[in-house]
């Protein structure tokens, strides 16, 4: 597979008045990475993923995903990317089978396609028993698996997950991760925000955001190299006390 | 179009999952219906009557009789003299007094003019004004040669002059007033609902965090704002014509024009409300919010649609005001279709006007709902 680049971001910036929420951060990402975006709460990574998703309109700098410009084509990225988020996953009111019907036919999906697709997802969540139940009334880490599984049903080339292990048990954070990597095997891109630091030692390559800047973004092993210490949680503890 | 079809349907099964949803489809128009147009009326019934009978004679206890017999007056007490009459008057326990003069037999024998006096409790100015009339009425048809001096707490003295007119009424021949109000309260049923439902979807949308999950899909606004307005839409024609079978069923009012013309222009009128209701909900980042901003614009519509008042009475800044009430539109259609039997023709102003607001209030919505902030 030739490497190319699928995110390539430059000196991006948001400012919310005077205040700096994303300060000039540059990176890219790889096609078919898991690429982890880390950072503390408020250091603004979930800004800086709304500008990549094409709903917040960056203040200055250059960013391209799949391709499109998003100051200009933000709603062609929105055809190539999917996004999962720990605040809401899918719609409490309508059934399994109703929203992977929903997200289908709003991504353009034929009904034929979809049903395939649905065939597809019950058989490997094992959904058999609970596909005809409201989404509200099935338990958190079902929830999850089911929004990520319905965030791809549309093959898009890159999913974005806002903490999409937030409140989850341990085992279902291990299914979950494991679901993640079947993406990337499939050649989608997986960019990912946690607060997890094992996590992070799951990803490819990971960032880690302090105050709105991109302060250390290598593999995990180079990172902790760097850093001279045995796990990623020291990384960033010690990334975030030296900015202090 | 497709992806419109696909919001349309989910809009709809949310609609009817929503427990309290079909109640307030069905029971609220018939609980309004009864109640409003059975509350809101202005005729006055059982005024509590009183008199001071100095004359005694056979034609001063004919002239009680009539207003006995008269379904808007109850007599309930007659008194010796004014004195006692005014004290039971600021009890409120008589609202009009009636005082015969001594010779009143007599000068009526005579053909000569005679004068009674009415003391009518005025705090409600409306009020007064509409008893004024009835005992007026009662009075003339008892005997054309009697003057009323009218004593009110406003010593408004009414003319001495005696001017016979013969009122010839058109459209609603029996003052039904029912039949007057029936149709203006389906207005107020359509508008409230809709508005308060589409005003609320997409703010809840924003808080359960789901609008954010659209606004990352390929989804247009206008395909967005389409299906989520689409089932509002057709949730107004049900109401309108649960409305219309009830108040033909139970009140009978009439439908003396085409019922197909009152429903074209509900089409339009609705995509006014929705609009304004879509265009609220961008503004307002939750349901209580997106609540009393819509109340707040309901009670103002409302009461300056000539439903309860007449507009013609507002000053004149406040007529200017209500040519920008969509609901004082719906309401003057609805009265000049169902009860005058106006035409396509006749209503053409007042749709030209819903239809140039239905343009503004969409394109505002559509210009407000951002996918990207």
């Amino acid at each position: 597979m030739i490497e190319t680049n699928v995110i390539q971001v430059e000196n991006l910036t948001k400012k919310f008045g005077d205040f700096i929420a994303v300060n000039a951060i540059t990176f890219e990402v790889k096609r078919g990475e898991i690429f982890g975006f880390l950072g503390a709460n408020g250091a603004g990574k979930t800004t800086a993923m709304k500008m990549l998703i094409g709903i917040s309109s960056p203040t200055s700098g250059n960013a391209k995903v799949a391709d499109f410009d998003v100051f200009t084509n933000s709603e062609d990225i929105k055809k190539n990317i999917g996004y999962m988020s720990q605040k809401f996953a899918l719609y409490d009111d309508l059934t399994v089978k109703e929203n992977i019907t929903f997200f289908g036919g709003i991504y353009g999906l034929s009904r034929k396609k979809i049903e395939e697709k649905r065939q597809l997802l019950v058989e490997e969540l094992g959904l058999q028993n609970i596909v005809n139940e409201l989404v509200g009334s099935l338990p958190l880490g079902w929830k999850q698996k089911i929004a990520f599984s319905v965030a791809l049903l549309h093959e898009p080339k890159i999913v974005f997950l806002d903490e999409p292990t937030g409140g989850v048990d341990p085992i279902t954070r291990r299914q979950f991760w494991e679901m993640i990597y079947k993406a990337s095997n499939n050649g989608t891109t997986v960019f990912v925000t946690t607060h997890y630091m094992d996590e992070a030692e799951y990803c490819d390559r990971v960032s880690i955001m302090v105050e709105g800047k991109i302060e250390a973004l290598d593999t995990p092993k180079k990172l902790k190299e760097k850093f001279k210490v045995n796990s990623m949680n020291d990384v960033f503890l010690k990334l975030a006390r030296n900015i202090e | 179009m497709n992806t419109i079809l696909y919001i349309v349907q989910k809009e709809f099964k949310q609609i009817f999952r929503n427990k309290g949803m079909l109640p307030i489809i069905f029971i609220l128009p018939l609980l309004q219906l009864l109640i409003l147009s059975n509350a809101a009326t202005f005729e006055i019934k059982n005024i509590k009557f009183s008199y001071i009978d100095n004359d005694k004679s056979s034609n001063s206890r004919l002239l009680i009789e009539k207003f006995d017999a008269s379904t808007y007056f109850n007599v309930i007490s007659n008194f010796s003299s004014i004195k006692e009459a005014k004290a039971a008057m600021s009890k409120g326990e008589v609202e009009v007094i009636l005082e015969i003069p001594i010779n009143f037999e007599r000068q009526l024998s005579n053909h000569k003019d005679t004068d009674l006096s009415i003391t009518i409790n005025a705090i409600d100015g409306a009020a007064a004004g509409v008893q004024s009339v009835y005992i007026n009425q009662i009075v003339q048809t008892f005997n054309k040669n009697i003057t009323i001096s009218l004593s009110t707490p406003t010593e408004n003295k009414s003319s001495t002059k005696i001017i016979e007119s013969i009122p010839s009424f058109w459209y609603n021949i029996t003052l039904n007033y029912k039949t007057f109000m029936v149709p203006g309260i389906l207005v107020l049923l359509v508008s409230m609902i809709t508005l308060f439902l589409s005003g609320m979807n997409i703010v809840r949308e924003k808080e359960i965090g789901t609008l954010e999950q659209m606004n990352v899909t390929p989804i247009k606004k206008s395909q967005f704002i389409i299906g989520k307005l689409f089932p509002f839409w057709i949730i107004g024609f049900v109401l309108l014509t649960i409305g219309l079978v009830i108040s033909k069923i139970i009140f009978n009012t009439p439908m003396v024009g085409s019922l197909w013309l009152i429903y074209f222009y509900t089409a339009i009128y609705l995509l006014v409300i929705l609009g304004m209701g879509l265009f609220i909900s961008n503004f307002t980042d939750t349901q209580q919010q997106a609540m009393f901003i819509a109340w707040f614009f309901i009670v103002i519509f409302i009461l300056m649609s000539g439903l309860f008042t007449p507009i013609e009475s507002m000053p004149y800044w406040a007529q200017i005001l209500t040519e920008f009430n969509p609901i004082k539109y719906f309401v003057e259609i609805m009265r000049m279709v169902m009860l005058k039997g106006s035409n396509f023709v006749d209503i053409i102003p007042l749709l030209i006007k819903t239809l140039f607001y239905a343009v503004i209030m969409n394109g505002l919505a559509v210009w407000s709902y951002k996918k990207t902030n």
